[in-house]
């Protein structure tokens, strides 16, 4: 019974994982640009969660489209304004500067918020759920489940839409793309926007569970990373395997070890994968 | 020409101590640090072309190993060189693991193995003191001479570090890196057992590093994990190469005194948003410098400030 | 005379193509055998096997009486294998000489640099490229790149040489040139196989013929015999072709 229990708390971890990855993957898999703004996207977004609800009474939950419109607008800046520069420069370029816009951007969150850790404290909580002797607190549920229908819309956009085609376009191949028509630069911007709204989406659901600070940024940074790794590149199937995959882990390694291990279990399972499967638990580079 | 300029730049590093105040001493401390970092990262970063971000990982070793000797009775001088030697072992099964990899994971791996250091660091308090930092035996040393120790050490470890980077240029060592790094296919191909050459360029990353991070602990008696494994030591040095010129001698150490000068200004001027200016600085590096600062044309600058 | 070169049911599997099987022949010292093949039929597959650059599925390949498959490119090419590139690979920030001083201190056991380099200086000069050492590498035009590729592989002093359509990209005028060239590596006794679309060199070069065809040997022996074996026709022209062929032939 405790080993159900352990396994359905990692499921649920698991499908806020996958929304906290899939932006950070699609960005890797059409940009090749790894985004280490990321994870203080991802804070931006639960600090709107916050003083939403703190000064305008809306719940985190439902706060969702003003922290994704925030991130949006805020991503297709920096990618066109910078990003778009150094698309096509080799890791180390890329790499350093997300690094030092992230320094930038969580330096301007301490000094707005402070460090200090905050939590949203619902006034009227929603309860516990319990079925069949697990018990999920509801909130949790909620998140997990607004979580999947989020990452579920993507892919549905991917799949149906226009720009969703194009997106997948790019990712498979830049120049056949650009061939046929496709405003690469374009799309490009608005995939990093993408990106920033999943974060921004995923930081309103995550309000209800983590304590709120830009500290916390690099360490969604790395489950991002680390799900990226497990589920493969670029796909939104593989962000939701790898999102599970990493929660249930994080869930039975918390009882095996102690959460205080969370990220050295983590580096683990990716230095594992990175050696012998780096395609991924799928393994094929997931092209959906 | 060169040769005098350099003998008299020698000279004047090892009398300044005499002349200076224990501010500039412990600046001028901090810049051989930084010169040491520039220079190793270099080997790995600059020359091979492996985007390392290990940095942070191999000073904060090298600290907590010379401070838990030190507190385990052992003399400062071998606890340093036991600093160096852990930092070196640990690239060397580091390397194995993760040289391999290409690019980005490479890149990511190597930053993520600061942070779980830093969660051994903190979970296994009774070693190390965990979160509430470890600190120290006192050196029986009063402040002035203390001060003129490290920065002597730090001279000869920066010292030390240039050797080798000279050494390895003109070594076939240094040659078959830079294959490696325009090409790792074609260098595999032409005979460079580029396996072992990258392991030796990481390696040769993380000794003089770990070193330093030995100094540092005896240095300010105190460490926490959060201070050592700080994510800034792997990305500063990086910077301090792209402003000089990555793959050269001079560059990571006109870059690290570049570098140091800046980050005098802006802590003197934004002391909480000192990391946010770095970021900064950063950005416009990338986005306006990208080939460094020695690749400025003075003259052409010169000329159009004159003009203009 | 024990062959320099033996390839013993080799083969290689990728997902599900099967890009090489079972393919088995040797190369005699002093040699110049040509590798054919339609496009896709695995020739470069093979060199890359020879090379390390992929893992066998399943087969043997010996150097000299060694047993190479499962070593590692450098080490194989330090045994005296080198070959080059069908999209040349030269290092693009070094200078020419840079270049094939590379081949010569890593390979060739040059004891240093200075002496790796005086070494690149004669291969350039026999490649015709002494005037270009100081340039960069990545300003030469294509078929000085073949040649830079030519000089870098002759300074690792191979005895097994393996061209990956050197000529492909060039005029008449040039492929003459590098067809006189390879001929003056023979006479240094380095056996040569040379992967070729142009029959005329394949024809004037190669006193012996392997061909390839979705990964298998289906000819190996004198370039006039395979020219005109059916298979051969077969698998470049299409069945129809060598059927109208046979019926001619009847007629």
């Amino acid at each position: 019974m405790l080993y159900l229990q352990i396994l359905v708390n990692g499921i649920v971890l698991g499908g806020l994982y996958a929304c906290i990855a899939v932006g950070f993957s699609l960005v890797w898999g059409v940009l090749n640009v790894i985004n280490i703004l990321h994870g203080t996207f991802i804070v931006i977004g639960s600090y709107t969660a916050y003083f939403a609800y703190i000064k305008l009474g809306i719940h985190p939950l439902l706060s969702i489209p003003i922290a994704a419109a925030i991130l949006f607008l805020l991503a297709y800046a920096f990618q066109s304004g910078m990003i778009n520069k150094v698309v096509a420069a080799p890791v180390l370029t890329t790499l350093t500067l997300t690094f030092g816009l992230d320094l930038f951007v969580n330096n301007l969150l301490i000094v707005a918020f402070k460090a200090d850790y905050r939590k949203v404290i619902l006034e009227h909580p929603l309860g516990v759920l319990t079925l069949a002797g697990i018990t999920i607190p509801e909130d949790k549920l909620a998140a997990m489940g607004l979580a999947l229908l989020l990452t579920g819309l993507l892919f549905w956009v991917l799949d149906a839409s226009r720009v969703g085609r194009a997106i997948v376009a790019v990712r498979m191949d830049r120049e056949a793309a650009a061939l046929m028509g496709v405003k690469v630069k374009k799309i490009y911007a608005l995939t990093f926007a993408i990106g920033g709204v999943m974060a921004g989406a995923a930081g309103s659901l995550i309000s209800l569970i983590y304590p709120i600070s830009p500290l916390n940024s690099l360490p969604f940074l790395g489950k991002a990373f680390v799900i990226c790794v497990l589920g493969g590149l670029g796909s939104v199937p593989g962000a939701m395997l790898g999102g599970l995959t990493l929660g249930v882990l994080e869930s039975f390694g918390a009882l095996a070890f102690g959460p205080e291990h969370a990220v050295t279990l983590s580096f683990i399972t990716l230095i594992l994968f990175l050696l012998f499967r780096p395609t991924g638990i799928m393994g094929k580079r997931g092209y959906e | 020409m060169k040769r005098n300029l350099l003998l008299l730049a020698l000279i004047g590093i090892l009398l300044a101590p005499m002349v200076a105040n224990n501010y500039m001493i412990r600046l001028a401390t901090i810049m051989m640090l930084y010169c040491v970092l520039a220079l190793s990262w270099n080997f790995i970063g600059g020359l091979t072309g492996y985007p390392s971000f290990a940095t942070a990982a191999f000073f904060g070793l090298g600290a907590y190993a010379g401070a838990v000797c030190q507190g385990q009775g052992v003399p400062m001088y071998l606890a340093w060189i036991l600093g160096a030697l852990m930092a070196a072992i640990f690239a060397t099964g580091l390397g194995l693991a993760i040289l391999r990899l290409r690019g980005h994971y490479f890149a990511i791996a190597s930053l993520v193995v600061a942070d779980v250091l830093r969660e051994i660091v903190n979970s296994t308090t009774n070693l190390t003191g965990g979160g509430m930092g470890f600190n120290l035996p006192i050196l029986k040393l009063e402040v002035d001479a203390q001060a003129k120790l490290f920065y002597y050490l730090m001279f000869v470890l920066a010292l030390l570090t240039v050797a080798t980077a000279v050494l390895v240029d003109r070594h076939r060592l240094g040659f078959g890196l830079r294959c490696i790094k325009q090409n790792e296919d074609a260098a595999n191909m032409i005979g460079v057992n580029a396996t072992i050459y990258k392991t030796v360029a990481f390696i040769l990353s993380a000794v003089f590093v770990g070193w330093a991070g030995a100094f540092y602990a005896s240095w300010v008696n105190y460490i926490e994990p959060g201070d050592v494994f700080d994510v800034l030591y792997s990305v500063k040095p990086i910077v301090m190469v792209l402003l000089g010129r990555a793959g050269t001698i001079s560059g990571p150490i006109i870059g690290a005194i570049v570098f140091l000068l800046m980050e005098e200004l802006v802590w003197r001027n934004f002391l909480t948003f000192h990391a946010g200016v770095l970021g900064l600085i950063v950005v416009a590096l990338i986005l306006y410098l990208p080939d460094g600062v020695l690749a400025l044309n003075f003259r052409r600058l010169v000329a159009w400030r004159k003009n203009g | 005379m024990k062959p320099i070169l033996r390839l013993e049911d080799v083969t290689r599997q990728f997902g599900g193509l099967l890009a090489l099987n079972e393919v088995s022949f040797n190369l005699q010292p002093g040699e110049i055998v040509g590798l054919i093949g339609p496009n896709g039929a695995g020739k470069t597959t093979l060199v890359n096997m020879v090379t390390a650059v992929y893992s066998l599925t399943r087969g043997k390949i010996f150097f000299d009486g060694k047993r190479i498959d499962g070593m590692k490119s450098h080490e194989i090419s330090r045994m005296g294998v080198a070959r080059t590139f069908q999209v040349v690979q030269p290092f693009p920030k070094m200078t020419v000489l840079e270049n094939v001083a590379a081949g010569a201190l890593f390979a060739a056991g040059a004891k240093s640099l200075a002496e790796a380099k005086e070494r690149a200086m004669d291969h350039l000069r026999f490649v015709g490229l002494a005037d270009f050492a100081a340039s960069s590498a990545s300003a030469l035009n294509l078929a000085d790149r073949k040649r830079l590729e030519l000089a870098k592989s002759l300074a690792m002093n191979p005895k097994l040489l393996l061209l990956d359509e050197v000529n492909s990209g060039l005029n008449n005028a040039e492929i003459n040139r590098a067809l006189e060239l390879i001929r003056s590596l023979l006479k240094r006794g380095i056996t040569i196989l040379i992967i070729e679309h142009l029959m005329k060199v394949v024809l004037s070069l190669c006193s012996r013929v392997i061909v390839l065809h979705h990964g298998q040997l289906i000819a190996d022996g004198e370039p006039s015999a395979v020219v005109r074996d059916p298979r051969v026709i077969e698998a470049y022209l299409g069945s129809r072709y060598a059927k109208q062929q046979k019926e001619k032939s009847r007629e």
